[in-house]
């Protein structure tokens, strides 16, 4: 089985030790995972600001790149996987409405979708697993992608992979499905909303009295753990393939 | 209107964040203990969608079933292409009948119209008689929430404006303060020529108006005065009676938690002979005011299925946070971001389809599944559009920045460049891993978060020493 990273953009630049946790869980669990190179964005940013010619034209981009990555399975199944619920349901939701009147890029991005998932949704449902092999000592709460929950429907595949890491304590925070506050754009064109929001979410994850809060999306994290460091609260901040990528030996 | 500036005073109050914080809270909690009773909830609400959607698309063909049934049944009927006409024809309709004082029950098109302020400009008094406008009223503010119009204020506001403007002695029981209301508000039941009500439904088959209410306001107001004026929307429209035994419990169990409201008066036509009461003269007044031209638009059509539930505003976390005001104009929360830039034209309210994170929350509530993500993505569309068209500084200065940004993500090498590039650029504002400042406009970002430092390795660097690592892949 073959994994080709979507990696997203906010990863690459600013966490690539996610990439990194995930390639490790990946291969822990004999995937093959290859990164096609010439990726670079989803066009996502464009397209929530309303610049869908600009969007437009990354997508396309993104479609021709992965596509020729599915291409070169090799008689493996092959497919896509990321790291961000936000990015994914960028490709699998909202390109069909950036291309909804071009037939022949929409025939090729249903190949491209139909093999999309997002990480934690790839491990229960394409690998079949949710224990992965991974232990963390501490007490673990997590805050649900807005896009991930909402836009793909994927609310159980991170909790049953966190309740299976040993030597965790799993803490479901109160408002764990409200939205941090990030948006993308939105954080800056309205930061006092942005941050008030932000202000409800922390105290719902510092209410658990978890160490640690989770997610699948560093769009999120990047908004609330920004604010952690920034006020000095003693949370980590970890998305869910760096959780899994512990495995207690060193 | 200006939502940054009128949604930021918002947020710093702390009255207001505890009363959004209370009504938002039971609302929600209300809404999803009677969606979680009610059986194939969600199977409802499509059967609702699809209903809204196929009387939309033939809305032309039921509005004039609508109007020949209430003709039938003795009412007459008004077309009102915009807010002034709306305004010209009650104004009318109370003239003609040397009407000076109206009773009016809670209407969301009222308030779209300015109804008040016209009636008032005409030498016309007009009463609010829903408890929670009548204190609007009394204020001389305007609604900050669908349905319960005074969410923004507390019992001691409440106190102290009852005591200001009625001159009756500071109290703070609730009860006590609606018996007040109610003492005064009898007298204006009785002493007014006209009544007003908005409409939640109106049936196409029937001719009948339906109002949903749970403190007999609106019974009194379309029955105790001679002449009755419903004001409804084009988009209120529902083909068949039968329709309403979807729609009455979805608008109700969505908007308070309620199984169903206290009172649901199916308004046919005015009195008849046999009637024991009821008024003389019935008069509906469809209004379009922006309507048809949502109706044109494929892509936003769905924002006319809303039936004002009060759900999104309820389950928004950006509306809980800001209040209704902060939106401008008659309609807030979600359902007000979409639909007030269609109505009052989105050059007057650019920013509303701005004004959401996107995260849906809106959606999963909605009775009839309105997609509001797809229509604000749509509508952030159309005002981009418009605004390059001004050429006004700022616009071009955003449109440049997305043009300089597919250049560098449409090319891997320029791509990577531009990471090198930031690697170095950043350094004068890092500080132990992050940016902790950050010039404007990022600095809306760093006032209050710490900004992720661009890392000196970026993945794909990274992946190149992976790769060349082997193992099995
Ligand atoms: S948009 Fe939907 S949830 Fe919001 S008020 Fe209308 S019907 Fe209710």
């Amino acid at each position: 089985m073959r994994a080709n990273l979507f990696i997203t953009c906010l990863v690459d630049t600013f966490f690539p030790q996610v990439g990194e946790s995930m390639v490790g869980v990946l291969e822990r669990l004999g995937v093959d995972v290859r990164f096609p190179v010439e990726q670079t964005c989803c066009g996502q940013p464009a397209f929530n600001s309303g610049y869908r010619a600009d969007a437009r034209s990354v997508a396309e981009r993104f479609v021709s790149v992965f596509g020729e990555a599915l291409s070169q399975g090799e008689g493996e199944e092959s497919y896509v996987v990321c790291p961000s619920g936000s990015c994914t349901a960028m490709v699998k939701v909202f390109y069909k409405e950036l291309f909804h009147n071009e037939p022949r890029i929409l025939e090729k991005l249903r190949r491209i979708t139909d093999r999309t998932y997002e990480f934690s949704e790839f491990l229960v449902e394409v690998v079949g697993k949710t224990d992965v092999g991974a232990r963390y000592d501490g007490v673990v709460t997590y805050h649900d992608s807005c896009h991930l929950l909402r836009e793909l429907g994927v609310k159980d595949a991170p909790r049953e992979l966190i309740s299976s890491v040993k030597g965790l304590e799993f803490r479901e925070m109160p408002l764990h499905d409200s939205c941090c506050g990030f948006g993308g754009t939105f954080s800056i064109k309205f930061p006092k909303v942005s941050v008030s929001m932000l202000d409800e979410k922390l105290d719902s994850i510092t209410g658990t009295g978890a160490d640690t809060v989770v997610s699948s999306d560093m769009g999120c994290l990047m908004n609330i753990g920004g604010a952690i460091s920034r006020r000095g609260i003693p949370v980590k901040v970890m998305h869910l393939a760096e959780l899994l990528a512990n495995t207690g030996k060193g | 209107m200006n939502f940054e500036r009128d949604s930021a005073r918002a947020v710093g109050d702390k009255k207001l964040q505890s009363a959004l914080i209370n009504v938002t809270d039971r609302f929600r909690a209300a809404r999803k203990r009677a969606s979680d009773e009610t059986p194939g909830w969600d199977d409802l609400r499509g059967r609702a969608r699809e209903i809204k959607k196929h009387t939309i698309a033939h809305l032309d063909e039921y509005l004039l079933e609508l109007e020949r049934n209430v003709r039938k049944a003795g009412g007459r009927v008004h077309w009102a292409r915009d807010a002034e006409e709306a305004r010209n024809i009650i104004i009318d309709i109370a003239r003609r009948n040397g009407v000076k004082s109206v009773v009016k029950s809670k209407s969301m098109a009222t308030e779209e119209i300015g109804l008040n302020d016209g009636l008032e400009a005409a030498g016309i008094r007009a009463v609010e008689t829903d408890l929670g406008e009548y204190i609007i009223q009394l204020a001389g503010e305007h609604p900050s929430h669908i349905i319960a119009p005074a969410i923004h204020k507390t019992r001691h506001d409440i106190s102290e404006l009852f005591a200001e403007k009625l001159g009756v002695p500071y109290m703070s029981e609730p009860q006590e303060l609606t018996k007040v209301a109610r003492e005064r508000l009898r007298g204006e039941f009785l002493g007014a020529g006209m009544g007003v009500s908005g409409a939640n439904f109106g049936v196409a088959e029937t001719g009948t108006i339906v109002i949903v209410e749970n403190e007999g306001n609106a019974r009194l107001t379309t029955t105790v005065p001679p002449i009755h004026v419903a004001l409804m929307g084009i988009e209120k429209l529902l083909p068949r009676f039968g329709d309403l035994s979807l729609f009455l419990p979805l608008l109700v169990r969505s908007a308070t938690g309620q199984k169903t409201s206290t009172y649901i008066s199916l308004i046919t036509g005015p009195r008849r002979d046999a009637d024991k009461d009821g008024p003389r003269e019935f008069h509906l007044v469809l209004l379009d005011n922006g309507r048809s031209g949502i109706l044109a638009d494929r892509e936003t059509r769905e924002s006319l299925y809303c039936i004002r539930c009060g759900a999104c505003l309820n389950n928004c976390p950006v509306y809980r946070k800001v209040g209704g005001h902060s939106y401008g104009w008659v309609y807030s929360g979600p359902i007000g971001t979409i639909i007030n830039p269609q109505l009052m034209g989105i050059d007057r309210a650019p920013e509303l389809p701005f004004a959401s994170s996107l995260c849906g929350a809106c959606r999963d509530v909605c009775p009839v599944k309105i997609d509001f993500p797809k229509v604000l993505l749509e509508l952030r569309s159309k005002v981009v559009t418009r605004k390059e068209k001004t050429g006004q500084a700022a616009a071009i200065m955003e449109a440049l920045s997305f043009r300089f940004w597919r250049a560098v993500v449409t090319h891997r090498r320029i791509y990577e460049l531009a990471l090198r590039l930031s690697r170095h650029a950043q350094r004068p504002w890092k500080r132990g891993g992050v940016l902790r400042s950050l010039p404007y406009p990022f600095s809306r970002w760093t006032d209050e978060r710490d900004f992720p430092a661009v890392s000196e390795t970026p993945f794909r660097e990274r992946w190149r020493k992976i790769d060349r690592k082997g193992g099995p892949r």
